[in-house]
């Protein structure tokens, strides 16, 4: 029989081709946050200052898209339409499915990535990341987890029909309080206070310190920390409820 | 007959959901090549039984082999050697016949042509639509195909034609009795009673609302059960006798079925 690794990569590649047949997800996951990124950096296009909080919160808020939400959206899918419970019974290992699925929703992050920063070179006055090592150490964590998040997240909801409502009720707030589109250093004190509890304030800190200013990871290393708890929290909550079957009303 | 000669062999099996009975003490065989089929009302635990014995479930008691493997340790062994057809399984919207079917092979050691199962689930015509153009009945088909892809040797059908038209009932049927001639051995639950007759060489029956015997079959033909009379033919060496699960239903707890 073929091994993980193997059944892993052919699930992958069907995830990819699958992926741009879907036009809603193709929208929603990959050209909505590009969208945000032209529309935001048209608007700022003169105002420096406001290009290099935009562009790592985008960046950031992409990490969140594609992996968070993404995951949530799948995940319940897959669950609710039987998916699940029919790879279940196939002699796929489960592992190697799951991870077609994330390599999928990563590829995704990678891709978003390079546009916005190829992007903030050639439009936004970013130039090149300042420190690639730590743009890279960022988006991996973010990726671990957001992605995480996402399918412990999948777990709360309770159908397939009801999960827009609930996915969007996590991710707007978060993406606005989060200083995607703003710098969040000129918020009131108690929205500052939530941001800093959340793993996303936390992500565009870095991003922003490896794509604009070139703040050292050691200078970043408490919201690497962070981000990490949350990582855990993820994980731990992921397996913890995860169902290869539909709830049952 | 030894133990490990049959396909599938259940021993006072039984579920329990909290202090809800889902399956209560249910005993039979089922011998290689054969066609047996586990006729029940909705909610007698024929869901229940089946899922136990595909290893979705774990079982509260009893002994269970299946071709002989433990389910409820899922060894991936015996899923490759197994065929699912679930009551209600979906798939992509996005994905094409012939691709599913192609992307399924790869999972299993030996797997069939991929054109010879869409002929023989008269998918044909079919390959390249995707799976949201597809009619209900096509969809049970592509369930079917996707659980022969792999070649097994052992196929459970959950009710395969609930819901389908007289004429697609039919073609279901007559698909299920070319399993047999390719010497599969198949376990189908259903509730209607000529559908066990029409393909079954064996049945039991599951009775719902009951704590008794509801019927007992043997190698003998005797059958107290009124309503196994005439459909347990021959079945050398086989015997079923089953125990009536408690029918009552809980929301919330008792799987479909």
């Amino acid at each position: 029989m073929a091994d993980t690794l193997t059944l892993a990569w052919r699930q992958y590649r069907l995830e990819r081709r699958l992926f741009w047949r879907n036009p809603s997800a193709a929208f929603f996951n990959f050209l909505l946050p590009l969208l945000f990124l032209a529309f935001f950096g048209a608007i700022f296009h003169s105002n420096q200052h406001e290009l290099n909080v935009i562009v790592p919160g985008i960046a950031g808020m992409s990490v969140m898209s594609t992996t968070f939400t993404a995951l949530a959206y799948n995940m319940v899918f897959l669950r609710e339409r039987g998916v699940l419970k029919r790879i279940r019974g196939t002699p796929m290992p489960g592992i190697s499915y799951l991870l077609g699925i994330a390599g999928n929703a990563v590829t995704n992050t990678a891709v978003q990535i390079a546009i916005i920063t190829v992007a903030g070179r050639a439009f936004f006055g970013i130039g090149w990341p300042r420190d690639v090592l730590e743009l890279i150490v960022f988006v991996a964590a973010g990726v671990v987890c957001f992605a995480s998040l996402g399918v412990a997240f999948s777990h709360a909801i309770p159908n397939f029909e009801s999960t827009p409502a609930y996915v969007n009720a996590v991710f707007l707030p978060v993406i606005l309080v989060s200083g995607v589109f703003f710098d969040p250093a000129h918020t009131p004190g108690f929205m500052k206070g939530i941001a800093e509890a959340l793993p996303l304030y936390h992500l565009i800190s870095g991003l922003s310190g490896a794509m604009v200013k070139g703040t050292s990871l050691a200078a970043n290393i408490s919201a690497l920390g962070v981000i990490a708890a949350w990582a855990l929290l993820g994980i731990a909550l992921a397996v913890r409820g995860f169902s290869w079957e539909a709830r049952r009303s | 007959m030894t133990r490990g000669a049959f396909a599938i062999e259940v021993k006072n099996l039984y579920k329990r959901y909290g202090d809800f009975d889902a399956v209560r003490g249910i005993d039979f065989e089922v011998l290689p090549g054969q066609v047996f089929g586990l006729l029940g009302p909705n909610g007698a635990g024929k869901t229940t039984t089946v899922e136990i014995l595909e290893g979705y479930r774990h079982r509260t008691g009893g002994d269970v082999e299946v071709l002989g493997f433990d389910p409820g340790e899922r060894p991936r062994e015996l899923r490759a050697r197994t065929g699912i057809v679930l009551q209600s399984t979906g798939l992509y919207s996005h994905i094409r016949v012939r691709e599913a079917l192609e992307h399924f092979a790869t999972m299993y050691p030996h797997p069939r042509d991929v054109g010879e199962v869409i002929e023989l689930t008269g998918l044909q015509g079919k390959e390249r639509s995707t799976t949201r153009t597809l009619s209900g009945g096509q969809l049970r088909r592509l369930d079917l195909a996707l659980a022969l892809v792999g070649d097994p040797e052992l196929i459970f059908l959950d009710e395969p034609t609930t819901g389908f038209d007289p004429a697609a009932r039919r073609g279901a049927w007559d698909t299920i009795r070319s399993l047999k001639e390719l010497g599969k051995t198949v376990l189908l639950t259903t509730h209607y009673l000529d559908e066990a007759q029409e393909l079954a060489d064996r049945v039991a029956i599951i009775k719902g609302r009951s704590h008794s015997v509801a019927a007992r079959a043997d190698q003998r033909g005797t059958c107290p059960g009124r309503a196994s009379r005439g459909i347990d033919g021959d079945a050398a060496h086989a015997r079923g006798h089953l125990f009536g699960a408690d029918g009552r239903r809980r929301a919330g707890r008792e799987p479909a079925g």
